[in-house]
């Protein structure tokens, strides 16, 4: 055991520090990867996992601590990582769906030239497959496009291990198997071993523990931005993993209203995709939507808006408002004052026959300005004069504004500071008591707790629903991970 | 054994070639022969070189609205400076080629619309074109014009150069690297990126090689012209693109097809011809060019649907 | 300081600084004795480019790749449907106008279904669509040159207190669509819609019909321009229409609007379309070409869009 551990390393991050504004995605992490190690990393939304990962890869620079691929601590950066042998699989898929499987390849490995490239990335390429995936059937001349989703993922996957003139050392696979079957997946771990028999190293990120526990030598546990656990996969079980992941706190206690449930949901949505359990949600509720980031939250509150909004008519009176977590992709207009972007969805109620109302348009914001207190001299000023935190007042404020009765939140909190959180929070209870309804994706555990009901997603699925005091960090944990067939 | 997505790009404009082909011969036997098809596709092989052009364009997901007027103006070169002093036509070209790479870094460096840059350079060629040929004259260069009249046995000279043409085209940009990383910046810059190529190099060549293609545009037109006016091309920026449109090329994510794009071009040629056979009056041209563009868009979408329902069975 | 403020706030202020001192210079050029008529014939060239650039506006401020190339065909189509229709006779006048309206409400429909319909770039949809309403202008026209009704004429070509009629119109027109943009619903949905779809999507905003009314909306003010056009010039060509497919995008561009959408401004092509107006004229009067004159409107359109860039202005 020893011997294995001495054995040279491939990359080092020590005491990596990297913050983002007023949020500390890292905060001192030792993260070593030696030679001939499958090292596993889990870690529930914001723990810093993908952020680590994109310092090692060089897409980031820590700000402080250090870097060290093989050792070497000069350079740093996406070419030194390369040229070091560090290769990444990104979550989402880096493929030019336009060209062959060959083609990508070609765009792949610039140091692949020559007049018969292609009979060589093919032949590189078909090689890689049919080790890690035998029997495989994909047709390596096919467009990307052509390709199930499944397919796309295992070409991907071979492309990063397949070695030209720099062969891989560190192949780092961010949730390798998320599209592929049990066979597959059971296909790719075997081959991440005999990869690491061999003398390469793998940093495998995956939500099936399962997995992690069966494939990694060594099991690195991240929470807040630390590790908070590096040991042995053999010293660990499922349970420990959880536990590890969870707050070491005691849990504080929440009060929550004890909800008279009305006789029928004001929203409900039946299984997504056949799969799992139904959503409903009833009248006063604060609602939960749990589980790891991009296993369908987003889409479902999506699904629920779109589907009761019109596209080609305005709706006569919106029973729904949808409150931005990416601001800038489907929260703010740029271009407009902080009035406009707080009044765009009531502007109906605001006009009369359609010419607006500017009057009463200047007191239905000078009123939100002053509940929710939006720190501006004026509101006539640019949206993107206000900090991140403002602006998603504004986005908090345009939705309440409306009459809609239940509102859609799309993890709203990312990235706002604590003042403003615990704000947010104090009007969201009053709200929810003078009887509106909120449905809160929400990546933060701390403010899963803050719902009466939670509903935890994996894999494009509700999967489990908790409710009143079973709403824990412990059990959102058990059911956003899968067991996996090890444990 | 199913088909590629590119294979069944290719069957529309394939088919929509032979069955208007099949129609004139059908109407007019006479057509049949060397002479007919001659005079048939006498035109396609300037609009192919075009549309060839404005494919390179679009498969780094932008759109030439200038392609017209460049072509325009390179005939006026061609009929003057080129004819006249070699040199300095010569010059003038490379520096209108160097002007589309440049056009090629800005839009992308800048973020600026490429509809709008391309209109304004519009002008710009407009303008040059007018300056250099204000009536309509010029002479051809004597090699330009043999070269576009010469009747290589058994097949025309204008289908002898679109097969050229095609394959040409189709060697560089489906086969060869420098075409795979035009394509691929179309498809997702950013793994282009990531994997360290350098985008603004690619964008500055694909813009360059559109440049020459439609220069090659320009000297054709007046090798069959023999002569050249400021307006002379201005059909050719709708034209190309209804051709690449045609050819089964899409509007962004560098799907593109050289030798459908080709096709699109003979077939757009032959249409002129295939409505006045049709006895369709010529005040209707125009309007059922039109008509067959929706009629193929309507066409792709239905296969596009089609293709879907399949895979996601 | 304010003052530095007010002219990044206002960028049309520059297209009339612009015009201003061309007009000067031309004046100076022709020893003053040409301003009155100057001035009158810029009005109301200029009058027909504003009619059309306000259409492309709309459609423009909807957000990138928003453009209505059917706005020449659409001229071309209405100028001669009408006056075909009015006969030369002055009761029909109002019927005329009443057509023309319906016929552009006909187009714009028709393009926006193209474009949603077979989910294609509305650069392809609306030039198919000019095909084809090209066609029909064609077909009608038959060669024939038909002279509109005699008041309508008149109207067109004379002037009260010095300002041209189709200028008043105009600026009628441009009035009400000020209101429309900055006092309505429809002005916010529409900028809302240019800057960011999906935002405004998840705002509530019926985006589908708001941009279908843009869309009819451009073409109705195209078809309405055709008229007042055809009229103006004693009947209606085929070629007509066919300066104003670069003119509308160019107005609206050196206007000031954002050419990545959401942001319009009305004021601006009034000052552009005045501008091209009077460079044309100055660069007659000194005697330079067409060659000259499109060469610099060109790199004008290029320069205005580099200093204005399409990357939004993150303050």
């Amino acid at each position: 055991m020893t011997a294995n551990l001495m054995k040279n390393e491939v990359v080092a991050a020590r005491g990596v520090k990297l913050a983002f504004g007023a949020v500390k995605a890292l905060d001192g992490v030792d993260l070593v990867i030696r030679a001939g190690e499958c090292v596993g990393l889990v870690g529930h939304n914001g723990a810093g996992k993908s952020t680590i990962v994109n310092v090692i890869n060089g897409g980031l620079s820590p700000q402080e601590g250090v870097v060290s691929y093989g050792g070497e601590t000069s350079g740093h950066g996406i070419a030194t990582a390369r040229a070091s042998g560090v290769r990444c699989v990104f979550q989402e898929l880096s493929l030019c769906p336009n060209l062959t499987v060959n083609e990508n390849v070609r765009i792949m490995h610039p140091d692949l030239k020559g007049w018969n490239w292609r009979s060589r990335a093919l032949e590189l390429v078909k090689k890689q497959l049919q080790e890690i995936f035998p029997g495989h059937g994909i047709d390596c001349d096919s467009t990307v496009d052509d390709l199930s989703i499944a397919e796309r993922q295992m070409v991907e996957i071979a492309i990063s291990f397949a070695g030209f003139v720099v062969p891989p050392k560190l192949v780092i696979l961010d949730e390798p198997t998320s599209s592929l079957d049990a066979g597959l997946a059971a296909q790719m771990m075997a081959y991440i071993r005999r990869f690491v028999a061999d003398g390469g190293a793998v940093l495998l990120i995956s939500h099936i523990l399962g997995e992690i526990l069966s494939t990694a030598d060594r099991i690195v546990v991240m929470k807040d931005g630390r590790v908070v656990a590096d040991r042995l996969a053999s010293e660990m079980n499922a349970r420990s993993l959880v536990e590890a992941m969870g707050n070491v706190v005691r849990e504080q206690e929440y009060q929550r209203s004890g909800i008279a449930r009305s006789s029928s949901p004001v929203l409900s949505m039946p299984p997504r995709r056949g799969r799992g359990l139904a959503f409903e949600a009833y009248r006063g509720e604060i609602v939960g939507l749990a589980g790891l980031g991009g296993h369908g939250q987003t889409e479902t509150l999506l699904d629920l808006y779109l589907s009761r909004n019109g596209n080609w008519w305005p709706t006569p009176r919106d029973e729904l408002a949808f409150v931005a977590g990416d601001r800038s992709l489907n929260g703010t207009f740029p271009l407009w004052s902080i009035l406009k972007n707080l009044t765009i969805a009531s502007l109906q109620e605001l006009s009369s026959r359609t010419f607006i109302d500017n009057a009463r348009e200047n007191r239905l914001g000078l009123g939100w300005k002053n509940r929710i207190e939006i720190r501006t001299p004026d509101l006539e000023n640019r949206i993107l004069s206000l900090s991140g935190g403002n602006q998603q007042k504004v986005l908090f404020a345009r939705a309440l504004a409306t009459t809609a009765r239940t509102v859609l939140m799309d993890d709203p909190m990312r990235g706002v500071d604590v003042g403003t959180k615990q704000e947010v929070y104090e009007i969201l209870r009053s709200e929810a008591a003078s009887g509106r309804s909120f449905i809160w994706y929400s990546t933060e555990m701390d403010e899963i707790r803050l719902c009466d009901r939670v509903y935890v997603f994996r894999e494009g699925a509700i999967v489990a629903e908790l409710a009143g005091e079973a709403v824990t960090e412990k059990n959102v944990l058990a059911a956003s991970f899968s067991a996996g067939e090890a444990a | 054994m199913k088909l590629s997505s590119s294979a069944v790009r290719l069957i529309i404009p394939a088919a929509s070639l032979a069955v208007l082909l099949a129609a004139v011969f059908y109407m007019q036997p006479r057509a049949m022969s060397y002479t007919g098809l001659n005079l048939l596709f006498n035109l396609a092989v300037p609009i192919a070189l075009a549309t060839v052009a404005q494919m390179v364009i679009m498969a780094v997901n932008d759109l030439d609205l200038s392609m017209g007027t460049f072509v325009s103006f390179c005939a006026c070169v061609t009929a003057t400076f080129l004819q006249a002093s070699p040199g300095t036509g010569i010059l003038i070209f490379l520096g209108a080629i160097a002007a589309y790479a440049a056009m090629g870094v800005i839009i992308y460096v800048r973020e600026l619309p490429a509809i709008v840059v391309t209109l304004g350079m519009s002008f710009v060629w407009g303008g040059l074109a007018v300056l250099i040929l204000p009536s309509p004259g010029g002479t051809a260069p004597g090699w330009a014009r043999w070269l576009m009249t010469s009747k290589p046995p058994f097949v025309p000279m204008a289908i002898v150069a679109s097969v050229v043409i095609a394959l040409a085209t189709h060697f560089l940009i489906m086969r060869s690297s420098f075409g795979v990383l035009i394509r691929g910046a179309g498809g997702n810059v950013r793994s282009v990126e990531r994997a360290g190529w350098s985008v603004v190099k690619v964008r500055a060549a694909a813009y360059a090689l559109a440049g020459f293609f439609a220069v090659l545009s320009g000297i054709a037109l007046v090798g069959l012209t023999t002569s050249a006016d400021a307006n002379i091309a201005l059909r050719y920026t709708l034209l190309s693109i209804a051709g690449v449109i045609l050819g089964g090329g899409e509007f962004v994510g560098g799907k593109i097809s050289p030798i459908g794009a080709v096709i699109g071009a003979l077939t757009l040629a032959l249409a002129g011809s295939f409505l006045s056979f049709m006895r369709i009056s010529p005040d209707w041209q125009i309007g059922a060019q039109g008509a067959i563009l929706i009629v193929v868009l309507a066409m792709r979408l239905f296969l596009n649907r089609l293709e879907k329902r399949e895979k996601s069975r | 300081m304010n003052g530095h403020r007010l002219l990044l706030a206002k960028p049309w202020i520059w297209s009339f600084a612009a015009t201003a001192s061309v007009w000067i210079i031309t004046v100076l050029f022709t020893g003053g004795a040409s301003s009155v008529g100057l001035s009158q014939a810029a009005l109301t060239f200029a009058a027909f480019s504003v009619i059309v650039g306000i259409g492309q506006m709309f459609v423009i401020t909807l957000g990138p790749g928003n453009i209505d190339l059917s706005v020449p065909a659409t001229m071309t189509l209405s100028g001669t449907l009408a006056l075909k229709l009015m006969d030369v006779q002055d009761s029909m006048i109002l019927v005329g106008l009443i057509l023309s309206i319906l016929l552009g409400a006909i187009i714009g429909l028709g393009n926006y279904a193209l474009i949603k319909i077979l989910k294609i770039p509305p650069i392809i949809a609306t030039l198919s669509m000019s095909f084809i309403v090209q066609s029909t202008a064609i077909w009608t026209n038959r060669g024939l040159r038909i002279k509109p009704p005699e008041t309508l004429a008149s109207f067109t070509t004379s002037s009260l207190l010095g300002i041209p009629h189709v200028a008043i119109v105009a600026l009628i027109l441009s009035a009400f669509a000020w209101l429309l943009l900055e006092k309505t619903i429809y002005g916010r949905w529409i900028s809302a819609i240019g800057q960011s779809t999906f935002a405004a999507r998840m705002a509530g905003i019926p985006v589908d019909g708001t941009r279908l009314v843009t869309y009819m909306l451009c073409a109705v003010l195209a078809s309405v321009c055709g008229y007042l056009l055809a009229s103006f010039s004693g009947g209606a060509a085929l070629n007509m229409g066919a300066e104003y497919l670069l003119m509308s995008i160019a107005v609206v561009v050196i206007g000031g609007t954002a050419v990545a959408g959401g942001n319009s401004n009305i004021p601006g092509i009034w000052g552009a379309s005045l501008f091209m107006f009077l460079v044309v004229s100055m660069l007659n009067t000194y005697g330079f070409g067409a060659g000259f004159r499109l060469i610099l409107t060109g790199l004008l359109i290029i320069a205005v869009i580099l200093v204005a860039g399409g990357r939004r202005s993150t303050r």
